[in-house]
């Protein structure tokens, strides 16, 4: 958190002027001292999505190997005109959307349940933390049996009917999935709106208490507004780890059964199972132009944000 | 101001320290760890499933002692998922991995093995052994473009296990339809596997081929006909009648063998591992019967599943000649009884079947080996695992499927899984 301060602080003050000599020879450190960062990341990212796009031009089945060619965009035209990838981005979708809705929602208040405790502050925190820090598939797991219609303790409860068999369909399963992720990231959620709580001065809030405004008032045109780029990175984090979700709905629905199949989940099938490299790439790779433009999108809109917010200050 | 911040860090870095602490700690948890295997030239690696039973360990132990210090098996436990079990197999080949010697393999992966050039064929004298007093439905198991490339080991197939203190053995000629029927009428289920995964082609397959019909043929082409809508109704007849079990969708052996247990149902179609877990329950043995596999038609024999396990060497295997010698002692008639008496495993030779203690461990042996020998086989086809994925999204859900149309569905999913296209 103290380099994102001291980061913040920095770019707030650009420097001025003509560059002084003192300044270009600490630019040359800075680029020298990120040098090796920068070509650790292109070994380990760059060559893997290059490797990757390449392999995604190539007819390429593992147990095949002597029918490998170059098929060029073909596998990109079998992908983008069949009917699964549709489906499973939509099923991918209604997860993410829900599911981050769901963890704001939650987040924001016990965000503000954490900013606000006068007593065992430590206590609370650490407890709303706990699922965090629980691994995803014991989580999944937890979830997975808690619904299973012979082991359950959920059919047990006041209000559920015992003929309920929520994974035992679509719709089910998918509630199901999107209650084990928001149970297990709304911490995640909190914690980051919880920074961004933190920035916004007490000043502002007593001013507007001797204007008379109320809590409410307070909290969506003061609170919210200065938060804005908090909730902008903690919607952009969630967004792009429940668009690329595997483990939860792999444990709850082995298989993507009943329509529960996840983009992810059709990569690694191909890949993994299928040991299809060019198909299974290709699905890699359009994945992954999903998760830039989601990160486009989101940028953009914190750009402007912090931009208005520093004009405003 | 300062305080909070200073106090919220502080909470962050304690519950940061404890990830960190919980992660490392499971990190070194999933480290493999004497499971790896031995290396030095006599070591043979053998990648199998894990036998809980002691079976496989009592057959590396005898055939170490036997050799003499020639080699030295070394007995490495496979997941117990069997999707799992082929992809870590599949992923170690490709790339080529020196440190597995024999695999362990289930009898669907033969001609995927085998075309890649990941397994070596059995030549000469060494198919001999291998052929040697086998029952014919697990030897076509381990025969692809007319050579053998595995010795077979266990066989396994289903039987119709019932409830005789509740219903009448069932007829010879006793069909699916019937027993749906029977069984709604007396509100109790049958259990079956239907989740999508393996377990469902092991149903569907054997639907089909009751019904005379075929998936895949010997030469790969599809062959898929009417008999495909004719699985489709019997699944959604059982599905939308009151036999189906709870949670039929996602049933796999295990629920299916936990819902016979508690009561809920008349009939289970399972495996043999079911009748000695049954003996955990008190009197419970006494009252399952056991009867052929049901008909899909009324006048065309029933076609049970075909499972089990045959033992290949790896094509890259250090020392091939040890390892084929290795495959062989492992998978003898003495050792095939032992997996039958430890580990409820049908042996793949005949004459084992006369064996004592498998006479012991089988109750049902008779019934058993007519039923591997009426077996139907999956498809043998080098992409059986891509059309395997087509025909259970073909038959999934159980209660959401139209069997009209059906026939084409399949066919068109089995055609592009065949040409690698996504479906």
């Amino acid at each position: 958190m103290s380099t994102a301060e001291a980061t913040g602080t920095r770019t707030a003050a650009p420097p001025k002027g003509k560059v002084s000599d003192r300044k270009k020879a600490e630019r040359k450190l800075a680029w020298m001292l990120c040098a090796p960062a920068v070509i650790v990341m292109l070994l380990v990212t760059g060559y893997p999505i290059a490797y990757a796009f390449y392999l995604s031009l190539q007819k390429f089945d593992l147990r095949f190997p002597d029918d490998k060619e170059f098929v060029g965009l073909a596998n990109y035209g079998d992908v983008l005109s069949s009917s699964t990838w549709w489906s499973d981005v939509i099923t991918t979708l209604i997860i993410t959307v829900a599911s981050v809705a769901l963890e704001l929602v939650l987040g924001m208040a016990i965000a503000l349940v954490m900013h606000r405790a006068i007593f065992g502050r430590g206590p609370v925190r650490a407890a709303i933390l706990i699922p965090y820090g629980i691994v995803t598939v014991v989580a999944a797991f937890a979830w997975k049996f808690a619904f299973d219609p012979t082991s359950g303790f959920v059919f047990g409860l006041p209000l559920i009917s015992d003929t309920w068999q929520p994974l035992n369909t679509k719709g089910g399963s998918l509630l199901v999935i999107i209650l084990a992720e928001v149970w297990k990231t709304t911490p995640f959620m909190a914690l980051l709106l919880l920074a961004g709580l933190a920035l916004v001065p007490d000043e502002l809030h007593e001013a507007a208490k001797v204007d008379g405004a109320s809590t409410i008032q307070r909290f969506f045109r003061i609170t919210l507004p200065l938060m804005r780029p908090a909730i902008l990175v903690a919607l952009l984090f969630r967004t792009l780890d429940a668009f690329r979700i595997f483990d939860t709905p792999f444990i709850i629905q082995p298989g993507g059964a009943l329509g529960t199949e996840t983009v992810s989940i059709l990569g690694y099938n191909i890949l993994i199972n299928r040991v299809n490299l060019g198909l299974g790439s290709a699905v890699s790779i359009l994945i992954f132009i999903c998760v830039i433009l989601i990160a486009t999108l989101f940028v953009k809109g914190l750009g402007t944000s912090t931009a208005q917010q520093r004009g405003e200050v | 101001m300062k305080r909070r911040s200073e106090r919220s860090s502080r909470a962050i870095r304690v519950v940061s320290g404890a990830l960190i602490v919980l992660a490392s700690a499971l990190a070194a948890g999933c480290g493999v760890g004497g499971d790896e295997g031995g290396s030095g030239a006599r070591a043979i690696n053998w990648y199998v499933f894990n036998e809980p039973g002691g079976a496989f360990d009592k057959a590396v132990a005898d055939c170490n002692k036997e050799a003499g210090g020639k080699y030295k098996i070394n007995y490495v436990k496979l997941p117990t998922d069997a999707n799992q079990q082929r992809e870590l197999i599949v992923r170690r080949l490709a790339a080529e991995d020196d440190s597995i010697d024999l695999v362990g393999m289930d009898v669907i992966w033969t001609a995927e093995l085998a075309e890649a050039g990941w397994i070596l064929p059995w030549e000469g004298e060494r198919r001999q052994v291998a052929e040697e007093g086998k029952l014919e439905g697990p030897l076509k198991t381990v025969e692809y473009n007319g050579k053998i490339w595995a010795i077979p080991f266990t066989s396994n197939t289903q039987l119709l296990w019932y409830r005789k203190d509740r219903v009448d053995p069932p007829p010879d000629d006793f069909t699916w339809d019937e027993m749906i029927d029977q069984a709604s009428e007396s509100g109790k289920a049958i259990e079956v596997q239907a989740a999508q995964y393996e377990g469902l082609t092991v149903w569907i397959n054997s639907l089909i081929a009751g019904a005379g019909g075929q998936i895949v043929d010997q030469n790969g082409e599809v062959k898929v006909d009417a008999s495909a809508e004719r699985a489709a109704e019997i699944e959604k007849k059982l599905a939308t009648s009151a036999a189906a079990p709870p949670g039929m969708s996602t049933n796999r052996e295990d629920q299916a063998r936990l819902g016979f247990e508690s009561d809920r149902s008349d009939y289970q179609l399972n495996y043999t591992f079911i009748y000695p877990s049954a003996e955990a329950i008190k009197g419970f043995q006494d009252k399952i019967g056991w009867a052929r596999y049901p008909r899909t038609d009324k006048g065309e024999e029933s076609r049970p599943p075909l499972g089990g396990i045959n033992i290949g060497v790896s094509a890259y295997a250090k020392a091939p000649d040890l390892a084929f010698d290795a495959a062989e002692c492992l998978a003898s008639d003495e050792h095939q009884a032992i997996a039958a008496e430890l580990g409820g495993l049908p042996p793949t030779t005949e004459a084992v079947y006369e064996d004592e203690k498998v006479q012991k461990a089988f109750p049902f042996s008779d019934l058993l080996r007519e039923s591997i020998d009426a077996a139907a086989p999956r498809p043998v086809t080098p992409a059986y695992s891509d059309i395997s994925l087509a025909i259970q999204k073909s038959f999934h859900p159980p209660e959401g499927i139209d069997p009209n149309g059906l026939e084409d569905t399949l066919r068109d999913r089995i055609d592009k899984a065949g040409q690698g296209e996504i479906f």
